[in-house]
């Protein structure tokens, strides 16, 4: 895994204030970018991560990531890919015009999803409060991606560091989510 | 202050720290490191409970979690928690401690009266006479033993404290932290296997904590401890966890541990959580639970001042408690010959040791002699003497006819007993495994393993200090290999002394006295006693299991840790048969008392479940809106303006949409994108309509079977390419109709090239209903003829709304002309408020979910879920139309060709109108053919909706009536409590059956 994993393209939003900030773990808006949820047969998998510019990750729960495009294995016929917001036609006419009437699904997802990026020391920690995967860095090492639960929502993880994970739940899910991170890690403060 | 019976030197308390705590009131002193239970012993107090069935006065019998009799209340935050046990309540400065079960004192209490009325009460008791006269049970007897029962009050308030939860993955989960316990997790966390070892006492060393007489690597136990626990400290992959029990062992290595985290501190951070659950997942587990000891089963065996006598070794040598000034030693084994020797070497009389076997162990008599405690061997305790602590014991001489003569009696203010040990074999019950009888060790010990664990220790039937070092690294290693094919060597440490003890006893002791008049405890916290145990068997019981549930033996909060043996032995006696025949129970989870908080957890308050929003939500409440829950979801209910009531606001809207223009939140229903060439294809196999021939740029309401043929899902679909819909659905089926699909696809069609994916949250969706829709929605769309012509109803267009890029739909679930707007869920507050501004300008209105109930019911557009109920088919609904007739296929076609489906009498959907246009009817009620049918005549059907039309000014109502499509203009009935309501069947189609409206 590169250094810039991500980095370019999962980013805080300036706009907003962080959701927490803790010595130990804090929690960032992620800025607006471009999803889709990608679908093909693996016939096709290889043109389409040409299209995008980037392999599409055959190898389950791993990601791949290049400057401004990132895709992420969400199973074996599906993927999610990232860009940058103003990127989105691009996606859309460079798979158009790659894979032509090679059956696949391409939609945009962009605004489905919510992030937030949660990083510091106790990160895996505070994801551990309401998630069963074992998030060690042997289990789950950096580029790890998976749909899991947390607590009773819906969420993606995905480990971008050794201490930051992206945190993505669907928009009507995030105050729920977001609002039990915060209140999870508030036995961090205590002495 | 005095604390009479505290040691001057020793233990492990800190006796510079002074803590105040009260027991019923009475201030009384320890010091930090005490137990509620220590504490109170040191000032004296064994009288802590009344017991439970025969509120006899009980001290404290353990030093540990299996404690049965100390069960206090604790007031914290002005709440009180019921049913802690004084032995694991650790002493913190202003501790508010209660005693439960006497009323209304502890040394005065009426329901002490039970105790001479105990002939009354035998095993069964309840069975027996509650029977009958049998309507009593309901009025007198149900209410009387509810109220009389159950220990400790509840609390009044809500919860004050946070609970935690963590999810834990290991290598090496370790339960219980005694020699064997800590040595397992040295030799396993040497191997950098990841450890977790837990322990549910506040410190780390179980039985090393109180063993003085003993060394290892030639020092003090308790220094070894503290130097393992300083080694495992100081390593990354080892998580030490104390005030942590192990209570749950599930399937697949999950086992759940309780945390409490801040319930020994007087004034714990409020951030801090007072528990946390723990949710591991290990790879290997070492059960290192240790034993217990069993009280012997003696008359009179329940005195305060009576206690196990390694509880009483642990009181002097780990909390620095003397339990009497003069203490008498009754054993049938060696170990607690030790407890003997130590009291006396910290200056308490020992007034005897008295033992059951005729020939004990002559280095042991030998100390005794040295030490001047007079040694009875061959002796049993037949009795004892003393209400609120024991003053004497009365003795008695085993005879070689079995028969025991009086030996006497002999005044102490303490009594230590010890029937031998029991290995803690519950979390491996759990865990599946059965239990072997091993005669050696007279004990059930751990079998063949079920799950990835192993039982080490006493736990495992082993004792003696060197083995159980021994057999705990050999633990920690194996289990280490076996998580990660790792070892290390590890220099094990060598001890001397500790050496395993032998003896023990099981069942009830001989006694020279009238049987049928004493009571021997087998089950101190449920109040049997040998006795009962005898008449349950006399009364036909056989197996353990009944024997259990009769007398409930058993069945208190340790599940017979204390008492399963000594009952067993009894039972076995009784039925003439050998022990192992008799079975022994099964223990479950949890392994002590777990709080309700702790599994409750972050589920409370707005967080108990998802509550999901959409981007109109702010403006909603800004606007006084009130919401109803829709699954999850929060929707807009109405919009009460000027004082309104429900009624106005809702009639209002309605007349405002038919009138002028509405504005609805629609974001909540389900969305699914539908794409792939095969995409037609595999909606004509799902839904009942035809889609082939869809065009792009058009929409078509889709009905959803299941395979039974009952109506499941319904929604307006759109065909925005050739290989691309926008499916919807309704708010409460999106996932299931999701992952319904998905299950077709997966299983019955793979083949098929298409995929679906789920937008409903991609997009926020506004609906424009109403005359004036269009004009209200024109200035913001660009890109696009809006005009009837070019955009006729049920049509769909990619558009753009104020510049961003939209989905627009002319639809319509009123009746009147209609668009639904879909953009991305970022832009929907930005849409709504621009819509919700221009409405204004139209005298529009926004309207809730209750309007939109109102307005469809008058258009006849049935809701899934309240117009059908699982049983409906689409003919039951008036909705063969949707059905596409010459296709091969679709779900539920076959089930629609079931004879009972297409039968006579099946129950259809109709309208009804009452008589009186004012009546409205109640959902719900039942609809019958005769006005005043006989009792029990079966209903014709029942009202699915109900509601004021204002748009006909007068009440209507949905349906489902037998036959009902053949009933148009018959009258029927709908009974209520007040008289029968005359109501006439109609079509389903109240306001604009042409549709003239929809169509401008």
């Amino acid at each position: 895994m590169s250094d810039l994993l991500a980095s370019d393209l999962v980013t805080p939003d300036a706009g907003e204030a962080p959701l927490l900030g803790l010595a130990s773990v804090s929690i960032l808006k992620v800025a607006p970018l471009t999803r889709f949820s990608f679908r093909a047969r693996t016939a096709s998998v290889k043109k389409a991560g040409a299209a995008v510019g980037i392999p599409l990750p055959i190898k389950p729960l791993t990601s791949e990531t290049a400057t401004k495009r990132a895709a992420l294995w969400m199973g074996p016929d599906e993927w999610t890919l990232l860009a940058p917001e103003e990127d989105l036609q691009a996606v859309v006419t460079g798979i158009g015009s790659k894979l032509g009437s090679e059956p696949h699904a391409l939609v945009d997802v962009s605004d489905r999803s919510e992030a937030v990026i949660v990083t510091g020391e106790k990160a895996a920690w505070l994801l551990n409060t309401g998630i069963f995967v074992d998030l060690s860095q042997e289990a789950f090492p950096v580029g790890t991606v998976t749909r899991t639960v947390f607590h009773k929502a819906p969420v993606m993880i995905w480990r971008i560091g050794p201490d930051a994970f992206v945190v993505e739940a669907w928009g009507s899910f995030m105050d729920y989510v977001a609002g039990l991170l915060i209140q999870c890690a508030q036995e961090l403060e205590a002495a | 202050m005095s604390q009479p019976f505290r040691t001057e030197k020793g233990g492990r308390i800190d006796r510079a720290e002074e803590l105040t705590f009260t027991f019923d009131g009475e201030e009384l002193h320890g010091h930090a490191g005490d137990t509620l239970a220590s504490a109170l012993l040191a000032n004296g107090v064994h009288l802590v409970g009344r017991s439970f069935k025969y509120h006899r006065p009980r001290g404290i019998l353990t030093a540990g979690s299996e404690e049965p009799n100390a069960l206090v209340g604790v007031y914290r935050k002005s709440d009180q928690t019921p049913n802690l046990r004084a032995t694991q309540v650790e002493l913190y400065d202003g501790l508010q401690a209660i005693s439960q079960n006497r009323f209304p004192s502890l040394g005065f209490d009426v329901g002490a009266v039970n105790d001479l009325l105990s002939p009354l009460f035998p095993a069964g008791f309840y069975y027996k006479t509650f029977m009958w006269p049998k309507s009593f049970w309901d009025r007198v007897y149900e209410p009387i033993i509810r109220a009389a029962a159950g220990l400790g009050k509840p609390p009044k308030n809500p919860d004050h404290d946070t609970y935690g939860n963590l999810y834990a993955h290991c290598d090496v989960l370790i339960a219980g932290s005694g020699p064997s316990g800590l040595a397992a997790a040295l030799a396993a966390a040497e191997t950098g296997a990841k450890v977790i070892l837990c322990d549910e006492q506040a410190e780390f060393g179980g039985s090393l904590l109180s063993e003085t007489s003993a060394t290892i690597d030639g020092k003090d136990p308790a220094v070894w401890v503290a130097y393992a626990v300083a080694r495992l400290g100081a390593m990354d992959n080892v998580t030490l966890l104390p005030r942590t029990t192990a209570f749950g062992y599930f399937a697949h290595n999950f086992v759940a541990l309780a945390e409490r985290v801040t319930e020994h501190l007087a004034d714990p951070d409020p951030r801090l959580p007072r528990e946390r659950l723990w949710q591991v997942r290990a790879k290997e587990v070492v059960i290192a639970a240790g034993a217990i000891e069993r009280p012997m089963v003696f008359p009179e065996n329940d005195r305060p001042g009576i206690l196990l006598a390694d509880a009483g070794r642990t009181y002097l040598n780990r909390y620095g408690v003397k339990v009497g000034h003069k203490v008498l030693v009754a054993t049938a084994c060696d170990t607690a010959w030790q407890a003997a020797f130590d009291l006396a070497d910290h200056g308490a009389e020992v007034v005897g040791i008295i033992d059951l076997r005729e020939s004990p162990p002559e280095s042991l008599v030998a100390i005794a002699a040295a030490r001047g405690i007079r040694v009875e061997a061959g002796c049993v305790v037949t009795g004892t003497l003393g209400r609120k602590r024991v003053k004497a014991a009365l003795l008695g001489r085993l005879m070689t006819s079995g028969q025991v003569a009086s030996g006497g009696q002999i005044e102490c203010d303490a009594l230590l007993m010890s029937g031998g040990w029991t290995p803690t074999v519950s979390l491996f019950s759990q865990s599946r495994g059965k239990v072997v009888w091993d005669a050696e060790a007279g004990a059930f010990v751990p079998g063949k393993s079920v799950q990835k664990e192993r039982s080490t220790g006493a736990a495992n039937g082993l004792y003696g200090l060197e083995a159980s070092l021994a057999d705990g690294y050999a633990a920690g290693e194996g289990a280490a290999r076996a998580a990660t094919g790792k070892s290390a060597a590890i220099a094990h440490s060598r001890t001397s002394g500790g050496e395993a003890g032998s003896g023990g006893t099981l069942g009830a002791l001989p006694h020279d006295r009238n049987a049928s008049r004493v009571k021997a405890f087998v089950d101190y916290q449920n109040d049997v006693t040998a006795k009962d145990v005898k008449l349950a068997v006399r009364e036909g019981m056989q197996s353990i299991e009944h024997i259990k549930r009769y007398t409930t033996t058993g069945m208190a909060t340790d599940q017979g840790r204390l008492s399963n043996m000594n009952a067993l032995q009894i039972a076995s006696g009784a039925l003439e048969k050998p022990l192992t025949d008799v079975g022994l129970t099964t223990f479950r989870q949890p392994f002590t008392p777990t709080t309700f908080g702790l599994f409750a957890g972050i589920s409370r308050g707005d967080f108990f479940d998802p509550v999901r929003k959409t981007p109109s939500h702010d403006w909603a409440v800004a606007k006084g809106g009130l919401f109803e829950d829709v699954g999850q979801w929060k929707r807009a209910w109405y919009f009460p303006e000027n004082g309104e009531d429900m009624h106005a606001a809702v009639e209002r809207e309605c007349r405002t949409v038919r009138k002028s223009v509405g504005l609805f939140d629609a974001s909540t229903l389900g969305k699914i994108e539908v794409v792939g060439p095969d995409a037609a294809e595999f909606l004509e196999r799902m839904y009942t309509n035809p889609w082939k021939k869809l065009a792009p740029g058009r929409c078509r309401y889709g009905l959803l079977l299941n395979d039974a043929g009952y109506i499941t899902d319904d929604g307006v679909i759109g065909r925005l390419a050739d290989d691309r819909f926008h499916v919807t659905t309704t708010t409460g089926g999106a996932a299931s109709v999701f992952a319904t699909m998905e299950d077709y696809l997966q299983t019955e069609w793979p083949d098929l090239d298409v995929w679906i994916t789920s937008t409903t949250d991609q997009y926020a969706v506004a609906a424009v209903q109403g005359p004036k829709a269009r004009e209200v929605i024109a200035p913001f769309i660009e890109g696009i003829d809006l005009s009837a012509e070019a955009l006729p109803h049920m049509s769909v267009r990619e558009a753009t709304f104020c510049g961003v890029p939209c989905r627009l739909f002319r639809i319509s679930f009123t009746g009147e002309l209609g668009f639904e707007i879909n953009v991305s869920r970022r832009h929907g507050k930005m849409m709504w408020e621009t819509l919700a501004g221009e409405i204004e300008k139209h005298g529009g209105a926004a309207y809730g979910t209750e309007a939109m109930h109102v307005l469809r019911a008058e258009k006849g557009y049935i809701i899934i879920g309240q117009d059908t109920d699982g049983t409906v088919t689409p003919q039951d609904a008036g909705m063969t139309w949707a059905i596409g007739k010459k296709k091969p296929d679709f779900v539920g076609k076959r089930g629609l060709e079931r004879p009972d489906l297409k039968a006579e009498n099946r129950k259809q959907l109709v309208g009804l109108l009452t008589r009186d246009p004012k009546i409205k009817l109640e959902e719900g009620a039942q609809v019958t053919i005769l006005e005043n049918p006989a009792t029990g005549t079966p209903a014709e059907g029942h009202v699915t909706s109900s509601y004021f039309s204002p748009a006909l000014d007068r009440t209507i109502a949905l349906a489902i009536v037998k036959n009902g499509h053949a009933l148009e203009g018959k009258t029927l009935y709908v009974p209520m409590p007040e008289g029968s309501i005359p109501v006439e069947v109609a079509g389903t189609v109240f306001y604009d059956k042409e549709g003239a409206r929809l169509n401008v």
